[in-house]
C-alpha cells in the first residue's frame, strides 16, 4: 500500500491550516467580529460603512467578517481560540469572563465611552396583531391563558435581560421585595412552554411557529420582527424595564498577534460616531448621542428604565445570585418542570 | 498483540504496512482524542464528576434521550420489518424507486432534516395544523424529538432486514406448509424467530444512531430543561456556559452507553451471521 | 434483484430469488394489501412529505429569489467549504478503508474483532462529542492549544479542524463496506498472482482492486453523503465565521436564524439534490456490485 497520498493530504491540511501574519501598512486589513444573535443585520451594514470611512481616512482596504450566535457560546468560542478582532456580545459578563482567561485586559469597560456600550436596548413585549389577550404590562403576562416565549437565561444574554426586567418590575411595584420578585418570577417561568437557546431561536418560535402568546424580546428584536412578518405582530412597551447595555471591546491578545489594533480601536470608535450612531438608529438600537437621540426622540416608546447595577448590584453579582448552577433561577425552575 | 496468523496467505504482502497504518490513523483520529474524555474528566474527582452525571437536569436528559431513542427504534422496528417484507417479498408498480429512496435519510444533512421537519409539524405547518386542531402538539415536545429520530433511524431496520429476507430458504416455509401449518403459523414460528437476529440488530442500530443525534433534534427539540433537552445538547449548553469539566463529564457517560451498544450490536451481527450461515 | 446492506452494516450475502415460487407461499391477498399500504403511508410520511416540502419551501417566493439565494457569496463560499473538506476527507478514508479492509478482509489475527469494532466506534459516537474531543485537544484551552497558538497555527475554528471532525465522522463507511467484499473475494487470485512474480502494489491494483471496485465505489459515496452533510461535530469546531469557516449545513442553520426561511430552504435543496445523487449514484454501485 502506498502512503504517499497520505502525506501528500497531511501536507495539504497543514498548508490550509494558514497563518496570521501581521499585516503590513497599506495591505488590506481583515477584521473578525464575534457577536450576537440579534447584530447581524446591524453589522452587515455598518462593516460597509466602516470599509467606506475607513479607506477615505487611512487609505487602508478593510473587511470585516462576522460570527454571530448564543452569547454564551460566541464569548466561549473565543476563549477556545476563535481569533476575533472584537467582540460585541449581549452582556458584560462575557466579555468577563473571556477577560478571566487572560484575552482581554481586566480593565476592558472603562476603555470606552458610556461603559463600553455605544447603544442601548430594552426589553419590550411582543404579541400578535391586534393584542387578542390584551397584554398591556408585566403583570398581565400572568393571567391564565397567557403563553410567555422567552429563551433560556443559562445559554442567552438577551434571556438573561428579560429575566431581571421581570424580576425589576416586581421590585419596582408598590411593597415589592425580594420574596415577591421571585414569586412573580417564578410565575413566569411557569408560563414558558418553549425555552430556546438563543434570543433569534425564540422569535422563530413565537413568529414563525405561531406559539405563545408574547415574545420577551429586545426591542430592536421586536422592530425587525414587525418588518419581517409585514405586521403580523405588534409591540406593547411595558412600564418599566431594564436598560439592556450590549458592551464591546477589543481582543487584546488577538489585535497584538494580528497587527489589526489601530484599525479594530477605530471600527469600535465608529460605533460612536454619528454615522455609526445613525446606523444604529436605523436598525432600531437606542443611541448613545445627545444629538442623535434627539432627533429621533419620538422612535422610541417612552419608560422607565433601571440599571443592572442600580437594582442587581452588577453582572457578577447578578449572575452568580440568578444564574450560576444551583442560584435562583435553578431553584426556582425546577419545581415547575414535568407538568405541561 | 497482534501478530499475523496468517492461516489464509502465506505469501500475502503487506500485512505490517496495513495494519501499521490502520493502527496510526485510527489512533490519531478516533481514539487519541475519544481518550481525551476519561483523562479530562479525572481531573475533577470522583465526586464531583458524580454530582454533575447524577444532577436531576442531566439524568433527566438521559431518560429523555433514552425514551425518545426508544421508542423510535421501536416504531422503526415495526414499520421497518413490515417495509422491508413488502419490498422484498411483494411486486408492485415503483418498487425498485422506493427501494432507492430508503437511505434518503441517511444522505439528507440533518440540519436539513431539522428544519424541514420543524416547518412541517410546527402549528402552522402541513402537518403541524391538522394535528393542533385534534389537540395533539408535536413540535418542542417529546413526540416532535420521536419524530426526528424515527425519520433519520429508519433505514436501519429496513437495510439489515432486507438481504436476511432475501436469502430466508423458500423451502423452509415449503416445508412448515406441507406440515400443515397455516401461514400465520408459518410466519409466528419460522420466519419470525429466522428474521429475529437481525431484526434485533437494525433495532439497535436505529437506537445507536438516535442516541447520539443532535443536527435534526435540536431544531424540534425547544430545548427545555428536564422536558425536551437531549444529552447531547446539554453537552453544547454546557460548553456555552463555560462549564468544560460538565461538558466532558456528560460526553463520558454518552460515550459509555454508545460503546457497550456498539459491542452489543457487534455480538448481534456475530448472531445473524451464524443463522444465515448455517 | 439486489442485496442491500445498512448504512454502517456489512452488506451479508444475497442470492436471487424467483418470484414464482415466492407466490405460492404468500399472504392472503387483503393482508398483502394492507402491508404493501402501511409501508408505503410510512414512507409517504417520513420521505415523501419532508422531501416535497424542502422543495416547496424553496420556491415559495419565486424563481427568481431561489436562485437570488443561490447566487450569494457566502452561499458560495459554504459550498465551496463544504466541497473541499469532503475533497479531503473522503480520500483520506478511502486510503484507511483500503488499508483496513486489506488486513481485516485478507489476514487472521488476533484482536482483529476488537479492530473491526473500533472502526465502527465514530459511528455510534455522538457528533457533539467527536466536535467536543478536538476543542479538548486543539482549543487554547486544549492540550496542545499553548503549543499551537505559539507556532501560530489554528486548528479548531478553521479549516483544518473542520476537515479533522468531519475525517471522523465519516471515517467508518469505506471500511465497513470493503470489508466484506475483500472478504468474500478471498486470498486465492492474490496468492495466485505473488506466486507468479507480480509485486505487491501490481497485485492489488491489478487482481484486488477490479474485484472489489463496486463495493468500494459504493463505500466511497456513503462516505461523501456524511461529510457533505454533517452538521452537529462541525458546529461545535466551526466558529460560525461567515464566508470562511461555513459548511453548506451551517449556512442552512444561520439563514434560518435570519428570517430567511426561503433561503435557507433554497440552500437546503441544494443538499437535498446532492442527496438525491447520491442515491442514484448508489443505487447504480450496488447494482453492480451484486450482478
Amino acid at each position: 500500500m502506498n502512503t504517499r497520498p497520505v502525506a501528500l493530504l497531511l501536507l495539504m491540511v497543514g498548508a490550509l491550516a494558514g497563518c496570521g501574519g501581521a499585516p503590513e501598512d497599506g495591505r488590506p486589513a481583515e477584521l473578525l467580529n464575534v457577536s450576537y444573535d440579534p447584530t447581524r443585520e446591524f453589522y452587515q451594514e455598518f462593516n460597509a460603512a466602516f470599509a467606506t470611512f475607513w479607506r477615505e481616512k487611512s487609505g487602508q482596504e478593510v473587511s470585516t467578517r462576522q460570527s454571530h450566535g448564543g452569547a454564551g457560546a460566541q464569548a466561549r468560542a473565543v476563549i477556545d481560540g476563535l481569533e476575533g478582532d472584537v467582540v460585541t456580545l449581549a452582556l458584560a459578563y462575557d466579555i468577563d469572563a473571556i477577560a478571566s482567561t487572560g484575552l482581554i485586559d481586566a480593565g476592558w469597560q472603562k476603555r470606552l465611552p458610556h461603559n463600553s456600550a455605544p447603544y442601548t436596548s430594552t426589553i419590550v413585549f411582543l404579541v400578535r396583531k391586534g393584542n387578542p389577550k390584551g397584554i398591556k404590562d408585566w403583570g398581565d403576562l400572568l393571567k391564565a391563558d397567557v403563553a410567555v416565549i422567552t429563551p433560556n437565561p443559562k445559554t442567552s444574554g438577551g434571556a438573561r435581560w428579560n429575566y431581571l426586567a421581570a424580576w425589576g418590575y416586581a421590585l419596582h411595584q408598590p411593597n415589592g421585595n425580594e420574596p415577591r420578585a421571585r414569586e412573580f418570577v417564578t410565575k413566569l417561568l411557569a408560563k414558558v412552554p418553549v425555552l430556546d437557546s438563543g434570543a433569534r431561536g425564540s422569535t422563530n418560535t413565537f413568529v414563525q411557529r405561531g406559539i405563545g402568546d408574547v415574545l420577551l424580546a429586545w426591542e430592536n428584536e421586536a422592530y425587525l420582527a414587525i418588518d419581517e412578518t409585514n405586521d403580523a405582530v405588534e409591540i406593547v412597551v411595558p412600564s418599566v424595564s431594564i436598560l439592556a447595555e450590549p458592551p464591546v471591546t477589543v481582543v487584546d491578545e488577538v489585535v497584538d498577534k494580528k497587527g489589526t489594533r489601530a484599525v479594530a480601536e477605530a471600527y469600535l470608535q465608529y460605533l460612536y460616531s454619528p454615522e455609526g450612531q445613525e446606523l444604529v438608529v436605523k436598525h432600531h438600537y437606542r443611541p448613545r448621542n445627545a444629538q442623535v437621540a434627539a432627533k429621533y426622540a419620538s422612535s422610541f416608546a417612552d419608560v422607565e428604565l433601571f440599571t443592572i447595577d442600580g437594582v442587581f448590584g452588577g453582572w457578577q453579582t447578578a449572575q452568580k445570585t440568578h444564574f450560576a448552577d444551583g442560584g435562583i433561577f435553578d431553584q426556582i425552575y425546577k419545581p415547575t418542570s414535568g407538568t405541561r | 498483540m497482534l501478530t499475523a496468523s496468517r492461516k489464509r496467505s502465506g505469501v500475502l504482502p503487506g500485512f505490517g504496512l496495513t495494519l501499521g497504518f490502520t493502527l496510526l490513523y485510527l489512533s490519531l483520529l478516533v481514539l487519541i482524542p475519544l481518550a481525551g474524555l476519561p483523562i479530562r474528566s479525572t481531573s475533577m474527582g470522583w465526586e464531583a464528576f458524580w454530582q454533575t452525571v447524577s444532577d436531576p437536569r442531566v439524568t433527566s436528559s438521559y431518560r429523555l434521550t433514552m425514551t425518545t431513542s426508544f421508542l423510535a427504534a421501536c416504531i422503526n422496528g415495526l414499520f421497518g420489518l413490515i417495509v422491508a417484507w413488502v419490498l422484498v417479498r411483494y411486486r408492485f408498480p415503483g418498487r425498485r424507486f422506493v427501494d432507492a429512496a430508503i437511505d434518503l435519510p441517511f444522505a439528507l444533512p440533518t440540519a436539513v432534516a431539522g428544519i424541514t421537519l420543524t416547518t412541517l409539524y410546527a402549528p402552522n405547518g402541513w402537518l403541524g395544523r391538522p394535528l393542533a386542531k385534534l389537540g395533539i402538539p408535536v413540535v418542542f415536545t417529546p413526540s416532535g424529538i420521536t419524530i426526528a429520530l424515527i425519520f433519520i433511524g429508519s433505514p436501519f431496520v429496513i437495510r439489515t432486514l432486507q438481504p436476511v429476507i432475501q436469502d430466508l430458504d423458500v423451502e423452509l416455509e415449503e416445508a412448515a406448509t406441507s406440515l400443515g401449518a397455516g401461514r400465520w403459523q408459518v410466519i409466528r414460528r419460522v420466519i419470525l424467530p429466522y428474521l429475529f437476529p437481525a431484526w434485533l440488530t437494525g433495532v439497535a442500530l436505529a437506537f445507536a444512531r438516535a442516541i447520539g443525534e443532535y443536527g435534526s433534534v435540536v431544531f424540534i427539540a425547544g430545548n427545555m430543561p428536564m422536558r425536551t433537552e437531549i444529552t447531547p445538547l446539554l453537552i453544547v449548553t454546557k460548553l456555552e456556559q463555560y462549564d468544560y469539566a460538565g461538558a466532558t463529564a456528560v460526553a463520558l457517560v454518552l460515550l459509555v452507553m454508545s460503546f457497550a451498544l456498539l459491542l452489543m450490536i457487534n455480538l448481534l451481527q456475530g448472531w445473524t451471521e451464524r443463522r444465515i450461515a448455517h | 434483484m439486489t442485496t442491500t446492506a445498512a448504512p454502517g452494516v456489512s452488506a451479508t450475502r444475497g442470492h436471487v430469488i424467483i418470484p414464482s415460487k415466492v407466490r405460492r407461499l404468500t399472504e392472503p391477498s387483503i393482508v398483502r394489501f394492507v402491508l404493501t399500504g402501511m409501508a408505503l403511508a410510512f414512507l409517504m410520511l417520513f420521505l415523501a412529505v419532508p422531501l416535497t416540502a424542502v422543495f416547496v419551501e424553496a420556491l415559495s417566493r419565486g424563481l427568481a429569489a431561489y436562485v437570488a439565494a443561490m447566487a450569494e457569496p457566502f452561499t458560495i463560499a459554504a459550498l465551496r467549504l463544504t466541497l473541499i473538506t469532503t475533497a479531503i476527507a473522503v480520500p483520506a478514508n478511502l486510503v484507511f478503508g483500503l488499508c483496513a479492509a486489506w488486513v481485516i478482509g485478507k489476514f487472521q489475527f488476533r484482536g482483529r474483532h476488537v479492530l473491526t469494532t473500533l472502526i465502527d466506534l465514530p459511528f455510534a459516537v455522538s457528533p457533539v462529542i467527536a466536535g467536543l474531543v478536538f476543542v479538548l485537544l486543539f482549543g487554547r484551552q486544549g492540550f496542545f492549544g499553548p503549543w499551537l497558538a505559539e507556532h501560530g497555527v489554528r486548528i479548531i475554528f478553521a479549516v483544518p479542524g473542520i476537515v479533522l471532525a468531519t475525517v471522523f465522522v465519516s471515517l467508518p463507511f469505506i471500511a465497513r463496506e470493503v470489508i466484506p467484499v475483500m472478504e468474500a473475494s478471498g486470498a486465492q487470485e492474490e496468492e495466485a498472482a505473488r506466486v507468479l512474480g507480480a509485486g505487491g502494489l501490481q497485485t492489488f491494483f491489478r487482481v484486488t482492486l477490479p474485484n472489489i471496485k463496486w463495493g468500494v465505489l459504493y463505500g466511497v459515496i456513503l462516505c461523501s453523503a456524511r461529510a457533505i452533510g454533517e452538521f452537529g461535530a462541525v458546529s461545535v469546531v466551526s466558529g460560525h465565521i461567515r464566508g470562511l469557516t461555513n459548511t453548506l449545513p451551517l449556512h442552512v442553520e444561520i439563514l434560518y436564524n435570519e428570517y430567511q426561511f426561503q433561503a435557507a430552504f433554497a440552500v437546503a435543496s441544494i443538499l437535498t439534490c446532492l442527496a438525491l445523487v447520491t442515491l442514484v449514484a448508489k443505487t447504480i454501485a450496488e447494482r453492480r456490485l451484486h450482478t
